[in-house]
């Protein structure tokens, strides 16, 4: 697997205050990344740092193979922070040219890109005349020209209306279904669950967690089930070894698993055991949940 | 670094502000010409301004120059606010997001800031030779081209000037604190020297190390010319004064402020290398 960006023991200090600490991760080709993090948690510093705008405190990063100068490498990113940041007095296709004279490309991609985010229509309006959520896609726009080997988006909804989030997320998807590597920092969870496969965890600076988003709690799911005979169902599953915690809740008996156990089989073990079940769902914790599990336990 | 003079040209042009206040710099810097115009006709006296022997050259160099260098205020707003506005736009951030090095991102400023005077002195150049063709007493090609240091005092003046207005951008981040600070330098300038004669040093003293100040070094290079004129010369004669002072610029004159340039542009430079955007 082809390394795209390399962090190790990253740390960067605001005067006493600490915004990463000892932080490492690394990036590969063709996965799409969250970054993951209650508010200032450190998210938009340790981006900041790779891409060049924070100094860093101690530690390093390397773009690629390691070879490349960060400058020459951020011609391969394509990255956003925070808020989209052109010139207001300049037109979408004027500040487009901008970047590509920056970026060294051709200027034959800015009626592709600008089609791909919906602005084609407005390309000669000026910036400071657009809504948030169409800086927000110029931001997307400019960012692809290069047709970056990554793309780097810090919180790309924050402040959009529900449409202006739908219509960003769409992109994303588009992007990461041609194989784009993507680093998408966000404490909107349900955002990262929808397009993520992998995920660093941050709190206070700290690496909690990175990894695939499956793996990122030793669990097994759990199950919720309904009988008309709840005490008995319940006791059954007390004894069975591979369950552990077992509540119930609303008329309903949650069962969380110890070991992997197919909903299959559960069935069929409760009904030789004369338990017939009126509702049977197995189910993976939400990211949001495991989420919180991680940043409050330690 | 045709590549950074390109991006630094689309960020100026496309700005209507700096597009207008460009415009009109080069317009009055030709507008010079305009002063050959001057005529009073009050009765039996006749007073042309350009029958005076301010077109001759080589005096012409020098007085044009010195004019000319009056109208780099209007590129001092827009230099400060070429560098201010890319802060509170938070482009600075988004250049270097998308590739530009630090390096270049000061280079791409510093060398408009030569364009701006290259351009500026053959302007000079042009209009000067053109007003002293057809105003001068003298036409001799060995006259017209001696005293031509002052083109290369012009360029190096406007450099240094333009440099600190880059500088001041780069620490202030406001365009207007920027240019108030300017304005603070120059009277702080004056201040320093004042004390330092007052209570520090003798005059003469306090005069030579006000030659080593930015602002006074720049001013420095292009003395005021008026006194040069014959016409002051011999009112100078008949009061008993005397004006015939020293105009020459020297090579020590030179290298003060083109330290400073270097000073100016370094420490932009290492501004933006510290800072977090």
């Amino acid at each position: 697997m082809q390394t795209i960006l390399t962090v190790t023991n990253l740390t960067k200090k605001f005067g006493y205050l600490t915004a990463v600490k000892d932080l490492s991760f690394t990036i590969e080709k063709g996965n799409v990344y969250g970054i993951l993090g209650p508010n200032g948690s450190g998210k938009s510093t340790t981006l900041g740092i790779i891409l060049n705008v924070v100094n860093r405190t101690s530690g390093n990063f390397s773009w690629f193979d390691g070879n490349t100068s960060t400058h020459d490498a951020l011609k391969k990113v394509g990255a956003i922070i925070e808020r989209p940041n052109f010139y207001p007095y300049m037109t979408a296709v004027q500040n487009l040219k901008l970047v590509c004279k920056i970026k060294e490309v051709p200027e034959t991609k800015i009626q592709e890109k600008l089609e791909l985010v919906g602005l084609w229509e407005r390309k000669d309006s000026k910036f400071k005349t657009f809504s948030l959520g169409m800086k927000q896609r110029l931001a997307i726009a400019s960012a692809l020209l290069n047709d970056p080997e990554i793309l780097i988006l810090d919180e790309p909804t924050n402040g959009l209306d529900p449409q202006g989030i739908h219509q960003i997320r769409q992109i994303i998807k588009k992007i990461a279904s041609e194989g784009t590597t993507i680093l998408l920092a966000s404490h909107l969870l349900d955002e990262v669950e929808k397009v993520c496969s992998h995920v660093v965890i941050l709190r206070k600076g700290e690496k909690l967690y990175s990894g695939p988003v499956d793996g990122m709690m030793a669990s097994h799911g759990f199950f919720e089930l309904r009988a008309g005979d709840m005490e008995e169902l319940k006791a059954l599953l007390e004894k069975n070894v591979s369950f552990g915690k077992v509540e119930t809740f609303n008329g309903t008996l949650t069962a969380y698993l110890k070991e992997e156990m197919d909903a299959e089989a559960l069935n069929k073990f409760l009904y030789d055991k004369g338990i017939v079940l009126s509702h049977l769902v197995k189910r993976k914790e939400s990211l949001e949940e495991q989420f919180l599990n991680l940043t409050n336990n330690k | 670094m045709v590549r950074l003079l390109q991006i630094e040209f689309i960020k100026l042009w496309n700005n209507r502000a700096s597009r207008i206040l460009i415009t009109s710099y080069f317009v009055l810097l030709t507008s010079i010409a305009l002063i050959a115009a001057i005529k009073f006709d009050i009765g039996p006296v006749q007073f042309h301004l350009a029958d005076q022997g301010i077109f001759n050259f080589p005096y012409i160099w020098h007085f044009n120059t010195w004019v000319a260098a009056i109208f780099k205020l209007f590129l001092a707003i827009v230099i400060v606010s070429m560098m201010a506005n890319e802060y509170s736009n938070k482009t600075i951030k988004q250049n270097l997001i998308d590739g530009l090095s630090k390096k270049e991102f000061i280079l791409s400023k510093f060398l408009t800031v030569i364009s701006f005077a290259l351009i500026s002195t053959v302007f000079v150049f042009i209009t000067s030779i053109i007003l002293g063709l057809i105003y001068s007493d003298y036409n001799e090609i060995s006259i017209i081209f001696s005293d031509l240091e002052f083109l290369p005092a012009f360029f190096v003046k406007l450099v240094g000037f333009f440099s600190f207005c880059l500088f001041l951008g780069m620490l202030v981040k406001r365009s207007a604190f920027a240019l108030g600070f300017l304005i603070l330098w120059t009277i702080l300038e004056q201040a320093i020297f004042g004390i330092l004669g007052w209570k520090v040093m003798s005059w003469p003293a306090a005069k030579r190390v006000k030659d080593f100040f930015p602002l006074e070094s720049m001013m420095n290079l292009i003395k005021e010319p008026g006194s040069r004129l014959s016409a002051v010369q011999n009112i100078g004669d008949q009061i008993g004064e005397n004006f015939r002072f020293d105009y020459h610029t020297y090579w020590y004159e030179f290298v003060i402020v083109i330290f400073w340039t270097a000073l100016f542009i370094y420490l932009s430079y290492a501004l933006l290398k510290k800072r977090d955007l």
